[in-house]
């Protein structure tokens, strides 16, 4: 193909990555701008085999072979997920690309030899290192997640000065590659940055693991800039730079969001205590009702607000609870709900699942809007959610989510917790909330629970 | 290509890449995260061009496998987005 060609083309498809994030941040225009992107990077994966660059090109079935292995491996697992489950899912991905360029700085590295330039192999190790962090980084995400192992920090004596040489062993490393070159010490390098990686993200809470997978996924961005620069691709510099970037700004306001500081929550690796165990919850009392009793209490409510958490994504009761808000709404119950910027396991993740049970666009009110209203409200129905209710994230200094907006429904006349357990949330702290007098417990599965109040209700 | 032109290149698109979402709704957060995502999924075509130029079995072993891997990123990311917009449509279309 004409090399002239080649790069029109590839500005093309740079161009639609642009508008693709353009459109990423509006509702209306979201889902086009998606399909824009995906349109983009499908052009650019036909064209590049008729790159003028390659010279006696080889292998092109064996490639093909391996898109379509990708290809039968990704979209079902993309397709089948439940909505629960696609934090974790799109934190993967990001490790698998995270892992993609580093193999391909590998291979480039092979490839070139002693006729790599300075600037390549600064690039080379850069790639390494920061797609290795983001390859390792990204499963421990994925376990957290998918609760295969604990969710809670995971700290453990020394663990800040292993994490500080192992920091310091890989970047030692770099510059030893970039002195003698060859194979051993880039393998090495690759060793001790997935090592760090790990290291990295296991003493970050669950609370604010959507944050780094946001982090990583900048950071995936930045290795794909930098293998464009090794292997002469603007394509791959654009796109892995526009990515870095807004990356970058995502982090920045997921973690405004949340209320926390983003050094906080990436070094917290390096000042993390371990935590004392919270003073012992069985033995108080709390105040279990029937679901009988919280229909009484909706019933005879002017003013309902729903909080919806990862418990109700969990049970995928968002059909369900879109009933309950239905019925009382026909009763002339004022209800709204109260959506925490953070609530479930992804900024967002509350929106999305109401979306889909078609609750209207009116109804669901952000925590700024809502938080000035509890005074005015009679009860709270705290579907599935801990964290974003918790008093301590105002009274408990130094507890895990110190410092984090909450939703403020301690000033609701009553409250009533859908919990399965009395297990305490993502971030495993134990909720005051739950001991008050106001409060009225409900045990069980989200959906269960609201099929029987909802049949409760419609008896009333 | 020379340094200064990628130098151009590299820093014109961090400016872009901050003013494209700058006005981002937090609804929007997880789906652009998850775009975003896919985007760096191109990476498959560096994986295919070494995989393409490699020698040795070892490099077309390890050029194959990021070949795979950046496939699952890039349409996975790509699939996995839509689904999450999809339950955003009715939305845009009445506001």
């Amino acid at each position: 193909m004409n090399s002239n060609l080649y790069a029109l083309i590839g500005l093309g498809v740079a161009t639609s990555f642009i508008m693709a994030l353009k459109g990423l941040s509006a509702p209306k225009t979201a889902r086009r701008g998606n399909l824009i992107g995906a349109f983009g990077a499908t052009v650019a994966t036909v064209v590049v085999f008729f790159d003028p660059a390659i010279e006696n090109g080889h292998n092109t079935l064996l490639i093909i072979g391996a898109i379509a292995f990708g290809v039968v491996v990704g979209v079902p697992a993309a397709r089948k997920i439940q909505m629960t489950q696609m934090p974790q899912l799109v934190a993967l991905f990001n490790g698998v690309g995270g892992g993609a360029a580093a193999l391909v700085a590998i291979v480039e590295y092979l490839n070139l030899g002693d006729s790599a330039s300075f600037g390549e192999v600064l690039a080379t190790v850069f790639t390494v290192l920061v797609g290795s962090v983001s390859f390792s980084g990204s499963i421990i995400t994925f376990l957290k997640l998918q609760e295969l192992m604990t969710t809670r920090p995971v700290v453990f004596p020394g663990g800040r000065f292993v994490i500080a040489a192992t920091l310091v062993g890989a970047l030692g490393t770099s510059g030893w590659v970039i002195a003698s070159g060859g194979t051993t010490p880039l393998l090495v390098l690759a060793a001790l940055s997935l090592l760090f990686g790990v290291l990295f993200v296991l003493p970050v809470g669950g609370a604010d693991v959507p944050i780094v997978i946001s982090l990583l996924n900048a950071f995936t961005g930045l290795t794909v800039a930098a293998s464009g620069y090794v292997l002469q691709s603007t394509l791959l510099i654009v796109a892995g730079t526009l990515v870095g970037a807004s990356g970058t700004i995502l982090t920045r306001k997921m973690a405004e969001a949340m209320g926390r500081s983003l050094f906080g929550t990436l070094f917290g690796a390096f000042t993390a205590k371990p935590q004392a165990a919270s003073e012992a919850g069985e033995a108080r009392t709390v105040k279990s009702g029937s679901a009988d009793d919280v229909a009484i209490l909706l019933n005879y409510a002017q003013r309902v607000v729903i909080v919806p958490g990862f418990g109700l994504a969990v049970a995928q009761a968002q059909h369900t609870v879109r009933e309950l808000a239905d019925l009382l709404a026909a009763k002339g119950v004022e209800v709204a709900y109260g959506i925490h910027p953070v609530a479930g396991r992804m900024p967002g993740h509350m929106n999305v699942l109401l979306a889909e049970a078609n609750v209207p666009y009116e109804q669901l009110v952000e925590m700024e809007e809502i938080n000035p209203t509890f005074p005015q409200t009679d009860v709270v129905l705290v579907v599935g959610a801990n964290d974003v209710v918790n008093p301590a994230a105002k009274t408990t200094p130094g507890c895990p989510i110190y410092g984090m907006p909450i939703l403020d429904v301690a000033s609701a006349g009553n409250v009533i917790f859908l919990k399965r357990s009395m297990r305490p949330g993502f971030a495993g702290i134990e909720n005051e909330l739950l001991y008050d007098t106001k409060t009225t417990l409900l045990f069980g599965d989200a959906k269960d629970s609201l099929t029987k109040v909802v049949s409760a209700l419609k008896n009333l | 290509m020379t340094s200064m032109a990628i130098l151009t290149i590299f820093i014109l698109s961090i400016f872009i890449g901050f003013e494209v979402v700058s006005k981002v709704s937090t609804t929007l957060h997880t789906p652009l995260m998850s775009g975003a995502n896919a985007i760096h999924g191109i990476i498959l075509i560096g994986a295919i061009l070494v995989a393409s130029e490699a020698t040795t079995g070892l490099e077309t072993t390890l050029a194959i496998l990021a070949v795979v891997l950046a496939t699952i990123n890039m349409v996975g990311g790509f699939v996995v987005t839509d689904r999450m917009l999809e339950m955003f449509k009715g939305k845009g279309g009445k506001k």
